[in-house]
This record gives C-alpha cells, sequence and structure tokens, in this order.
C-alpha cells in the first residue's frame, strides 16, 4: 500500500521511508508513541497532505496521481474532532452523503441505518453541541461510514475517553469490520486497543516502522514470560543476571527489573536464589505474560507513555482543546 | 454530483445563518445604530438635513442609507472568511476536504453560501432603513440594485476567502478588518460625498473598487452617481473577476 513513503517538515522528518501493506478486510493498528508519526502517515494517505517523497496506493489509487478516487474509497475519522456543532446529528451525516453524491432516499435510509449501529437512534435530530464525548466520536465514525467507503482509517479513535465508552467504540469497530467488511487502519498509542482490536500491529517510532507483525506473534518474539524484580539496585545487577542462562533479555524500567525468561513460575525460585547468594535483597516479586508495551520497550528501550511526563502532556493537550472550543 | 455539494455547501450557510439568531438581531439593530445615531446627529450639520450630491439635493439620511448598504455587503462578505478560519480551527474543513468533491466546487459553494447570506443581510437593513424613512429604489430600478449587490458582495466573500486561506487563526481576522476593510469603507465615499473631498483623498478613492460598488448603488437608489453607471459597474466587475481568481488560486493552495 505504501512505497518509501516520507514526509518531513523543514528537517523534521515526521514519517521516514515506510513501506506499508496492508490486505483488504485486515484490521491493522499502527501503535507508536506520541509524535512518531501516525497522524502525518493517515494525512498522507487521505490526500489532505502531500508526501515528500515516495508514493502510496489505497485500493489501487495513487494518493497522489487520483486524489479523487482515493477520496471516494475512503472514510476517515480524524484525531481530532470535526464535526459541526451547529448541525444536528442526523444533519451531519446528510452534509457528508451529499458532498459523496448520494440521492436522497439512500442517504436516509443509511443515516438510519449507521444511528442504530453506532447507538444514536434517538438522539439523532439533536443538535451536535449537546453531545458528549464519546457520542461525538460514535457520530464521527458513523459519518465516515455513510459513503460505504472500503478503506477506514481511524486516528487514535478513543484519545481521551472513559474505559467504557473506549469498549463501546471497540465493539463497533470490531463489528463494522466483520459486518461491513471494511478494511480498516487505527492508529493508537493505547497497546491493550492495538492487542485487543488488530488482526495486525505495526510499531512505529520516529517515523519508521520498527515491527510488524499479529499482536500474538509479536508478543511471542519475547519468548517467554517477565519476571519484576523489585531490588534496591536494578542498574548494578543487570551485567550480572545478563550472564545467567536462564535469562534471555533484561532492562531496567522505572526502577525495576524486567526479566525475560522462557519460564515464568519456574523462574522464580531460582532468580531469587540467585540474587541472593550474591547477597542481593529482593523487595518484591512480580510475572506477567508480556504485553505489546514490553515489545515496544524491547525495540526502543522507551515505554509507550511514560507516565508522568507524557500523561501529563496529554492531559494538557485535551485541555487546550476543550478551551480552543 | 459537484453541483449538489456545491448547494450542500451553501445550504450549510444558510442553516448557520438563520439559526443564528443573535447575528439576524445584530444585522437589525447595527443600521439603527449607523443611520439613527449617526445619521440623524450628522443630518442636523446640513441645512434642511439636506445634502448636495452629484448635481442633486438628496436626504442625508438616504445618501447615508446607501452607504450603509454597502457597507453591510463589504463587511459581512468580506466575514464569511472567518467562517471558514472556524471551519479550519474546529476541523470541519478537513471534512470537507476528504471528501471526492473538487476545491474549486468547495470554493464556489463558500462564495456562494458567504454571498448569499451578505445579500440577504442587505436586504434587511434596507427594510430597517424604510422603516426610519430612508427612500427605497423604484421598483424598475430593483434588478440595478441586486445586481450591484451580487457583484459586490461576490467580490468581497472571494476577498475574505482569500485572507481566509492564508490565515489559520480567527483572532486574526478583526486585523484583517481593521488594516483592510476598514480603509476600504472610509475612502469608498460612504459616508461623505468624494466630489467636495480634497484631491488626495479623491485619488486614492479611484483605487477602491468599494468606491465604484457605493456610487453604482446611489445610482440604482438615488437616481445620481458620480461616475457614469457603465463604470461603476465595469470597474467593479473587473474587481470581481481578479477577486474570485485571486481567492480560488489561494483557496487551492491552502493547507490545513
Amino acid at each position: 500500500m505504501t512505497e518509501n513513503l516520507t514526509r518531513k517538515f523543514n528537517e523534521l522528518v515526521a514519517v521516514d521511508h515506510v513501506n506499508l501493506e496492508i490486505k483488504r478486510g485486515e484490521l491493522f493498528g499502527l501503535l507508536g508513541p506520541n509524535g512518531a508519526g501516525k497522524t502525518t502517515l493517515i494525512n498522507m494517505l487521505c490526500t489532505i497532505l502531500p508526501p515528500t517523497e515516495g508514493s502510496a496506493k489505497i485500493w489501487g489509487h495513487d494518493v497522489v496521481k487520483e486524489p479523487d478516487d482515493v477520496r471516494r474509497s475512503i472514510g476517515v475519522v480524524f484525531q481530532d474532532p470535526t464535526l459541526d456543532d451547529r448541525l444536528t446529528g442526523r444533519e451531519n451525516l446528510d452534509f457528508h452523503a451529499r458532498m459523496y453524491g448520494m440521492p436522497k432516499e439512500v442517504r436516509r435510509q443509511r443515516a438510519d441505518e449507521l444511528l442504530e449501529l453506532v447507538g444514536l437512534e434517538r438522539q439523532g435530530d439533536d443538535l451536535v453541541r449537546t453531545y458528549s464525548g464519546g457520542m461525538r466520536r460514535r457520530l464521527e465514525i458513523a459519518r465516515g461510514l455513510m459513503h460505504h467507503p472500503k478503506v477506514l482509517f481511524l486516528d487514535e479513535p478513543t484519545l481521551g475517553l472513559d474505559p467504557q465508552t473506549r469498549r463501546a467504540i471497540w465493539d463497533y469497530i470490531q463489528k463494522l469490520n466483520r459486518k461491513e467488511d471494511i478494511t480498516i487502519l487505527l492508529t493508537t498509542h493505547y497497546m491493550e486497543e492495538a492487542d485487543y482490536l488488530c488482526d495486525r500491529v505495526g510499531i512505529i517510532d520516529g517515523g519508521k516502522i520498527i515491527a510488524l507483525d499479529r499482536p500474538s506473534k509479536l508478543k511471542a518474539r519475547l519468548k517467554g514470560d517477565i519476571v519484576t524484580l523489585e531490588v534496591p539496585n536494578p542498574e548494578r545487577l543487570v551485567g550480572t543476571l545478563r550472564e545467567s542462562e536462564l535469562v534471555n533479555r533484561i532492562e531496567v524500567v522505572n526502577g525495576f527489573l524486567h526479566v525475560g525468561v522462557r519460564d515464568g513460575e519456574s523462574a522464580i525460585p531460582k532468580l531469587v536464589r540467585l540474587l541472593e547468594r550474591k547477597g542481593e535483597k529482593v523487595q518484591s516479586v512480580g510475572l506477567r505474560r508480556p504485553t505489546l508495551e514490553d515489545v515496544f520497550i524491547s525495540y526502543t528501550g522507551r515505554r509507550i507513555r511514560e507516565e508522568g511526563e507524557a500523561g501529563a502532556k496529554e492531559r494538557m493537550r485535551l485541555r487546550m482543546r476543550a478551551r480552543r472550543r | 454530483m459537484e453541483a449538489q455539494a456545491i448547494y450542500t455547501l451553501w445550504l450549510r450557510d444558510i442553516k448557520w445563518f438563520v439559526r443564528d439568531r443573535v447575528r439576524v438581531l445584530v444585522t437589525f439593530v447595527q443600521p439603527f445604530m449607523w443611520l439613527g445615531l449617526i445619521g440623524f446627529g450628522m443630518s442636523g450639520m446640513f441645512p434642511g438635513g439636506k445634502t448636495n450630491f452629484a448635481g442633486m439635493r438628496i436626504d442625508f439620511l438616504d445618501f447615508m442609507g446607501t452607504g450603509i448598504l454597502g457597507m453591510t455587503l463589504l463587511f459581512s462578505g468580506t466575514f464569511a472568511g472567518i467562517a471558514v478560519l472556524w471551519d479550519k480551527q474546529f476541523g470541519f474543513m478537513k471534512e470537507i476536504l476528504v471528501s471526492p468533491v473538487s476545491r474549486l466546487s468547495v470554493m464556489i459553494g463558500k462564495v456562494l453560501g458567504g454571498a448569499t447570506v451578505a445579500i440577504l443581510q442587505g436586504l434587511l437593513i434596507l427594510c430597517a432603513a424604510a422603516a426610519m424613512g430612508v427612500t427605497l429604489p423604484e421598483p424598475t430600478r430593483i434588478p440595478l440594485t441586486i445586481g450591484f449587490m451580487i457583484v459586490i458582495a461576490v467580490a468581497f466573500v472571494s476577498v475574505g476567502l482569500a485572507f481566509a486561506s492564508r490565515l489559520s487563526d480567527p483572532q486574526a481576522f478583526p486585523l484583517v478588518m481593521n488594516f483592510f476593510i476598514m480603509p476600504l469603507f472610509f475612502l469608498s465615499g460612504a459616508l461623505f460625498t468624494l466630489d467636495t473631498a480634497p484631491g488626495w483623498l479623491q485619488a486614492l478613492a479611484y483605487f477602491n473598487p468599494m468606491t465604484y460598488g457605493i456610487d453604482g448603488l446611489r445610482f440604482a437608489i438615488l437616481g445620481g452617481s458620480l461616475f457614469p453607471v457603465w463604470l461603476d459597474f465595469g470597474a467593479l466587475l473587473a474587481f470581481a473577476v481578479v477577486a474570485v481568481l485571486l481567492g480560488g488560486y489561494l483557496f487551492r493552495k491552502m493547507t490545513i
């Protein structure tokens, strides 16, 4: 679908020679931290930002040479809201359908169908200003589907929504992918989202795709489980533990030792004994199956969201957005 | 399909206008301020409330009424640009730009929508002014009046869109109004007769497209003008064509 797609903003390379191929009917996830280039990539794919280099094709149409054909075959739900809040929900859908040249009867029928799909059938005639964040998001998804797109882009579909609403939106997305047989490309920085929803996940960082596979396979690449150890001096132990044949990988994350081992249950007592022989005190031990977060850490050495800082930044961003309204 | 898209964009502008009761109310209130307060106040400075214009003696309120009509078209036309900036700010412009509608059609839809709203406001003002005793055009002159209103509105909506495609912040728009549009208004002879103004001011006014718009409106409504009406219409039309082309060009190149 894309070939060496690149976009630079002055010196900054936001998307760096990305090669991606997404299959028809697939639910594909782009997982990466804020600023990884996800939105820039989407903007290029939906023809509103010209690539600096490389090319991309959607449903056989080139995004630069045949933008109109591309636009006809895609639906987009942007990260930031793009509804007209002075119109009603139904009017927003109707505006969209008219822009795609749908006849009146079909417009009405499709709007009813989709409002029901996203659970807004009773609020369809209310002004969008009266909608909650989750309702707006659902309406935007419905709108993106009005013209029967073959490919749907969802840029951070659940950003800033409460867990319950997120869950509901996940269900809608899965329902769509199966019922309407739509190819979906979604971006997210929530690893649970990518893990739960997507057939395949591409991990993107610094504008590059650094890993691409099914979530289960990505996790399997880490070979085994992760044992978290709380010790007084984690950095000092990295070298020692790396020599042990028990240990596949080892990292220090937020003051904890993350140790990748084949079989967690049997490795724990051995690890603890090993450390105690060295005179180290183990304060606590945890065991878990690897998540996509661990996959990300193993490739980049960083977490997707550094808890304090990035979380605060995101809250700031949401607040700024709220203030702009 | 493109025609349907143009109609859709137009319809949205009309819906916005009709639903925005504050704006409709302001449209009514503004002429009362200008004509009612400034107009009545200033007409006291003229003997019998009458002024010389193009060899006629006419009521100052009638004279100023046409100026205020022109002002409304100028301001609300240019203001159509701010709607585009809000659309950029609130993201709706993205929804428009990812649809398979050509930029040209989007531009045409916005121009028609903005111009229709400006003309509706102009007509409201004419009604409000008539309620204060300002002369309305003769029935046979109504087509000519509307004709001038359309060309003025289309030209300045295009100017507004040209500005909007280069700017990104709606807050910058009042600046545009103050630096570009207010001078056009003051230099157009809307509030005073140009034939008695100092020479340098007259010279500047010749380069102001709005001068010809106001003069043309006066010809249509009051029956007298400083320039021949063909010159008014021709100059205005030429400006409108340039404005539409420039607006269209900048709109095509707009990024968000």
